[in-house]
């Protein structure tokens, strides 16, 4: 990390910590260490630079594509060569474009049912910890119920009686897994409910809708942005699934797609590795970089991970968090 | 103690109305108002393709996904555990960080992608089997020995396992890493070191000892993703399990199937959750509750 800042990451990393803290610095402060954290982790730097790159594609991609990219523009699993640098697929379409294609669908279906499982997640774990009471079991309750019962298998019966449409698929995966976001939620509403400067604010006369969106939401934001990133990567995953199964949407291009439809094309009796490999590897990747950001991002805000007493150097008792504590 | 079981048994119970309602939203209602009754008798319904029970389609590919499950799923608690901890020990080396990437780089694979990489750039190179339970010419001219059965049954449950085992390997190793994590950074860990122990003692005896805890919890909630992973593996390698069987019905509408398999894997994922609940009494004695 560099050494010129030391200060205010000292004061980032007890932002999360101490309630007086929190209180003293306004909502402005907490994206610039959420900025600060990422940025001074090396693996997050990577991360965000292949997801940057895969937005970038799927933005501009599909508009620099002159044709369908299923057009049949050679043989049936044509060997990858100068002309196709990474081969053609089952019907002989180039599989670049068709790569590109399925970056943009692939994303936003990621996107889209990471927001809508942020959103149902996000309204009940800030429900369920600001309200607490009556509400708060009932709505906790219902979670754990869903919680327990295996994600896939429900999620492929969703989508094998609503499936084969993108929108159907997209309300599905959110709607499957809002609860871990929601308990998480609710966790930090619980602490920050406590904390003196909402207890302050309420004594003022600040009603719910501003204790919530003024003074909770902000807190629990970065929390919220670093799941919705590792949502992002587990609602690809997903959509790769379904799209394996048959059961994805029949007129979309998506990276999931691509690996099934090589796959019922017989690519395994042609030996066309590069028809199933390239779209596994940017999946791998997309998933990846999102597992990078949202982890280095959760490291940042539970700065306890970092400790551990067994240290590797055997003159060291304790390694030390990499930020300097409080001066 | 009770409180869990009878959690337990609403869990199935919401499992049984959502699989009750999603079905009853299908057009021609293929899902009878009598099905919670049915259910009680143990009635499954019949299959649609068949027209036989839904018990005796599922029950032999449950005997054939068992073993390749416990298989996969032995592969990776064993490797996990070794590799979180040796991570978690060297924590900041070459060796945690390498480890970290390999583990981040399985986890994030799609299984039925890494399946099919196995299947081409393995299966060949190594000479296993690639698709089926067993070899067809096997038993076709006289009856075969016991061992020559079980290693054939082997060879073809090897690479399904393996796909399964090398995705979970990298959720094992990650969730084990980060709960000895957690533990090393305890006192008494601290006073472990203080008091002169060797490194292989504070690590083995007082850190993953600790760490067992939420490892137990974390490897039962991960049997739904165990369950999912096989639905694609067994369908690449064309292995007769549970989850080619699932393939199977999706692509024939055969509903009451469908909801047969569901309610069995949602009931033996809420089970082992009971079970790992139950476990968690045994290995830590503070919790009593």
């Amino acid at each position: 990390m560099s050494l010129d800042q030391p200060l205010q990451s000292a004061e980032g990393l007890e932002l999360g910590t101490t309630p007086e803290d929190a209180a003293g610095l306004g909502s402005g402060r907490r994206p610039s260490f959420i900025r600060q954290a990422v940025i001074t982790q090396p693996q997050a730097i990577v991360g965000l630079a292949v997801l940057g790159f895969f937005v970038l594609v799927a933005l501009v991609g599909p508009a620099l594509l002159s044709q369908d990219p299923k057009t049949k523009v050679g043989p049936v699993f044509g060997h990858p060569s100068a002309e196709w640098p990474l081969g053609l697929d089952g019907g002989g379409a180039n599989m670049i474009p068709l790569l590109i294609a399925g970056a943009r669908v692939s994303l936003e279906v990621g996107f889209l049912a990471a927001l809508v499982a942020m959103f149902i997640g996000g309204s009940v774990g800030l429900a369920s910890g600001f309200f607490g009471g009556r509400i708060d079991t009932v709505l906790m309750r219902f979670t754990d119920y869903i919680l327990v019962i295996p994600d896939i298998p429900l999620m492929v019966m969703a989508a094998a009686l609503f499936g084969r449409s993108l929108r159907n698929i997209i309300i599905i995966i959110g709607i499957i897994y809002w609860t871990s976001t929601a308990r998480l939620i609710r966790a930090q509403v619980l602490s920050v409910r406590e904390r003196v400067y909402v207890k302050r604010s309420r004594s003022l006369g600040a009603g719910n809708n501003r204790l919530i969106f003024k003074h909770i939401l902000p807190q629990v934001a970065p929390l919220l942005i670093a799941n919705m990133v590792l949502m992002v990567a587990l609602a690809i995953f997903a959509e790769t699934f379904i799209a394996f199964l048959g059961l994805g949407d029949p007129s979309a291009i998506s990276w999931g797609k691509l690996i099934e439809n090589a796959f019922t094309d017989h690519a395994v009796l042609n030996d066309a590795w590069w028809a199933i490999l390239w779209p596994g590897v940017c999946v791998t990747l997309v998933i990846l970089a999102c597992t990078m950001v949202g982890q280095s991002m959760e490291d940042a805000l539970n700065p306890r991970l970092r400790v551990g007493h067994l240290s590797v150097n055997r003159f060291r008792v304790r390694v030390l968090p990499r930020k300097p504590p409080k001066p | 103690m009770i409180k869990r079981v009878l959690f337990a048994l609403v869990t199935v119970w919401v499992a049984i109305t959502l699989n009750f309602l999603l079905f009853r939203t299908l057009p021609g209602n293929a899902v009878s108002a009598l099905y919670v009754e049915d259910l009680a008798h143990g009635n499954l319904g019949n299959s649609l393709t068949t027209e036989g029970p839904v018990w005796d389609e599922i029950k032999p590919a449950l005997k054939n996904t068992l073993p390749m499950i416990m298989l996969g799923t032995g592969f990776s608690i064993i490797f996990g555990i070794l590799a979180g901890v040796i991570a978690s020990w060297r924590r900041g080396t070459w060796v945690d960080r390498g480890n970290m990437w390999v583990s981040l780089a399985f986890y994030s694979m799609p299984p039925q992608w890494l399946g099919l990489m196995l299947f081409f750039f393995v299966a060949t190179a190594v000479g296993l089997p690639q698709s089926g339970l067993s070899s067809p010419d096997l038993g076709v001219l006289s009856e075969p020995s016991f061992a020559a059965y079980w290693s054939d049954r082997l060879q073809h449950m090897i690479l399904p396992a393996l796909t399964l085992g090398l995705v979970l390997y990298g959720d094992y190793t990650l969730i084990v890493r980060s709960a000895m994590l957690e533990t090393l950074g305890e006192d008494y860990v601290l006073t472990a070191r203080a008091k002169g122990l060797s490194n292989w003692s504070i690590v083995w005896k007082h850190g993953l000892r600790n760490a067992l805890l939420p490892i137990v919890t974390l490897v039962a909630l991960s049997l739904g993703f165990i369950i999912g992973g096989t639905f694609t593996i067994e369908y690449v390698f064309s292995y007769p399990g549970v989850g080619y069987e699932t393939v199977q019905a999706i692509d024939r509408r055969d509903y009451p199937v469908l909801q047969g398999i569901f309610l069995l894997l949602t009931m033996s994922v809420i089970l082992f959750n009971l079970i790992a609940d139950l476990l968690y009494f045994k290995l830590d004695p503070r919790v009593t509750s």
